[in-house]
Order: structure tokens, then sequence, then C-alpha cells
């Protein structure tokens, strides 16, 4: 056994999930160290992930802002017709006390997930680009990974094909330009979080090491 | 894959507070037992959460209470020519079931009432399960917390819906769709249950497991 000799936390590494404490050794690009009891993923270090994550980044920031105001649904009956851009359907809830909900769904849908982004491109690029941290960058991807369970441009991609089978009886609908945006925005958003390598990133924004 | 570990065989793992260490959760960076706050990332760091457990029951007992509303209000008022109509969740459901959608309504039905119920039942579990040794390993346990954690943001679908179609269909005097009061419910419900989940220390639940193992080695020898 090895714990006769006090360890220098320095070359540990811990599982966030069930707090198995491991030696630190790197695996090299492409492959990934498993927590060997929990099955929690350590550290997954990926060739040029940092460019990838940051083109990724970018075109989701686009499309979430192009997807917001582009109409997604636009439905007709007897004449009439409607589209809807997610501004509109986040508006909905805008009768007194649903005012609450409108805020938090537009900002589910569309706020937050253009904010991590932003922040990811915030403490990405430099270090992508072999230069210093940017200022406040550890506080910045912190905030970004406590948002991550709240941002759900993905789920709402999913709500529009539900909510479409079902108004369907109603009136003609279709699909508007910006609900192509946000299927797209699906798989954008998986992508980029499997690309991410979470450790990777903490540990070259660490000033306590060398 | 490669697995690091500290002493090679699987059943030998230590944790972190086994080592008179402590594992920052944001970052996996290992300190020193007494460190607060962790020096990498600034996340508070803590060997045992130890009021994990009463924020889980207070965020279980809030989310419960806002979900029992958001199944007895009205979820959507749709209003046509004819007629206004007021659909609960499961109302709603049964009746898209008999005008021929039974594919939306088990989507809505698994959505809002399958996964929030199931994922009270597991949070409770999970948290029961910690205070004392479980029959069920600790393996299964985790899992059951990922798909409670990843499952869970899904139920928010149902809200997504009705935004979406009381914004589409208003077609003035034709049809017009509007939201009721228990959406306002089962947002709330999806949200404190989130919270619940989240505040959830997994790793007690190797701990329990970990203390029985070593309790039952020390009885072996003796
Ligand atoms: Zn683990
Ligand atoms: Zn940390």
């Amino acid at each position: 056994m090895t714990t006769q000799t006090p360890l220098d936390p320095d070359t540990l590494i811990g599982c966030p999930q069930c707090d198995a404490t491991y030696t630190l050794a790197a695996p090299k690009s492409g492959e990934t160290a498993h927590c060997a009891r929990c099955g929690y993923r350590l550290i997954a270090p990926r060739k040029k992930a940092g460019m990838q994550i940051i083109m990724l980044s970018l075109t989701i920031a686009v499309l979430v802002i192009a997807a917001s105001v582009f109409p997604f649904l636009t439905i007709s009956a007897a004449g009439r017709s409607n589209s809807v851009s997610i501004l509109q359907a986040a508006l909905v809830f805008s009768d007194g006390i649903l005012v609450v909900l409108a805020l938090a769904t537009a900002a589910l849908i569309i706020f937050i997930p253009l904010l991590r982004v932003l922040l990811s491109l915030y403490v990405l690029t430099p270090v992508v680009f072999d230069r210093p941290p940017a200022r406040g960058a550890v506080k910045a991807f912190r905030l970004s990974e406590a948002l991550r369970p709240w941002s759900m441009a993905e789920i709402f991609a999913i709500g529009c094909a539900v909510a479409l089978v079902k108004v369907t009886d109603l009136a003609d609908v279709q699909f508007g330009p910006a609900f192509w945006m946000f299927t797209i925005l699906v798989f954008l958003v998986v992508l980029q979080d499997t690309f991410l390598c979470r450790w990777s990133v903490w540990n070259s924004l660490d000033k306590t090491q060398t | 894959m490669v697995c690091m570990e500290l002493s090679g065989q699987n059943a030998d793992i230590k944790s972190a507070k086994d080592l008179g260490l402590v594992t920052c959760r944001r970052c996996s960076r290992v300190w020193p037992i007494e460190t607060e706050v962790c020096a990498r990332c600034g996340h508070a760091v803590q060997s045992r959460d130890i009021t994990s457990l009463q924020r889980v029951w207070a965020f279980w007992v809030l989310g419960f209470m806002c979900y029992i509303p958001a199944n007895m209000f009205p979820m959507l008022q749709t209003r046509t020519l004819l007629q206004v109509q007021e659909d609960t969740i499961i109302g709603g459901a049964v009746e898209l079931f008999h005008y021929g959608s039974p594919g939306v309504a088990a989507i809505i039905l698994i959505a809002s009432v399958v996964i929030p119920v199931a994922k009270f039942m597991a949070i409770a579990f999970l948290a029961i399960s910690v205070t004392r040794p479980s029959k069920v390993s600790p393996h299964q346990r985790t899992v059951l917390y990922e798909v409670v954690e990843y499952i869970g943001r899904w139920s928010m679908i149902d809200i997504f819906v009705v935004a979406i179609m009381a914004s589409l269909v208003q077609l003035n005097t034709l049809a017009a769709i509007n939201p009721g009061s228990a959406s306002l419910f089962f947002a709330l419900s999806v949200i404190f249950t989130m919270l619940s989940a989240q505040a959830f220390d997994s790793r007690m639940i190797w701990d329990v497991q970990a203390e029985a193992t070593d309790h039952h080695a020390g009885e072996t020898e003796t």
C-alpha cells in the first residue's frame, strides 16, 4: 500500500462523483481516463479539440441568435396565418404571475445557452492560441459549468415537434427556418459537450501549477 | 480506456476522505482536508456536504408540493368558435389518445407524469439509501443518479410545448390557446426537483459501502 508515505495532493486527481482518488497520469490525446469505481469521465483530452470547440461555439452563437428572431412555426387556418419566433413564444406567459414563466423560458432557451457559448469562447480562445488566460477566465468557466443543466435549447427543439403534432388537427402548420436551426443546434450542443475536456481546461487555467 | 489507480486493485480504491484529503467537485483537484476554497477554480470544497440531505429533502418537498397543483389546474385553455375547453395534463393526454394521436399522448404522459413521478421516487430512494447499508450496489445507484440528473431537464418539454402552442394558435375569433395556471406550478416543480438532485452528494453512495466492507473485513480478521 502506498498510504504510508504522505501524499502530495498535487500529484493526485479525485473523482467528483464518488471521491475515489488516483495518482494523476494524463492520458494521451484521444484516450479517456474513467474512474475505475463509478465510471465517471475524468480526463478526455483531444488534439485540436480547442479549435473545434471554438468553431462550434461560434456556430451555436449565430444559430441561437438567428433562431430567436426567425419564425420557427407558421400556422394557417381559413386564410389567416400566424408565424411565431421563439421570443414570441416565451412572451405568451405575459398574463400576471405567468410573466415569471416568460422570463424563465426566454432564459432557458436563449439567454443561458448564448451566455454559456460566449463564456466558453472567452475562456478557450486565449488558451487555444497559447496566450495567458483571459482576466476572470476561472470565474467565467465556473459560471459556464454551473449553468450547464439550465441550458435547454435542445429540449425546446423537441418541444417544437411535439407542439406541431398537437395542433395539426386545429390548423395547418409548417416549420419555419428557425426550427431547422434548432434541430442543427441539438447536435452541435451535444458535440460541443463531448469535445470539451473539463479537466484539460481547468489544468490550462491553473496558476498554482507550473 | 486508461484507468489511473493509486493502489492497483479495484477493491482498494481509496477515497480522498480516507486519505485525509478533499477533492474539488468542480475541477477534480485534490487538496489537504482543511482547505475550504479550491485555489484552482474557486469552488467551495467540502469533504462531505453535511447539509446535502437536508437540502435534497427540502427541494424534494417543494417540488412535490408544486406537482400536485400542476396536475389539478388546467395546463391549456383552448378557445374555438363554439366552446372554451380547459385541459389538465392528464386530461389533455387522454383527449389526444381519443382523437387519434396515441403517440403524442404517450410522449406527454411519459414526459409529464411518468418521468416526474419516477424522479421523485428515485431521489427519495437515493437519499434514504445513503443513510443505511443498501442492497442495491453503489454502481447501480450511481447509474440511477446519473439518469435522474440527465432526464430531469427533459420534463421542461411540456412547458415549452404550452408556450409554443399558445403563441402559435392566436387566430383571433377562430381559435386561441392560452396557458393555464398549472404551467407555472409544473415549471416550478421541474426546477425544484432539479435543485433537489443537484443538492445530493453522490459521494455518500460510496461511503456507506466502504464502511460496510471495512467493518466486514474487520470481523473476518478477528
Ligand atoms: Zn468515481
Ligand atoms: Zn476546483
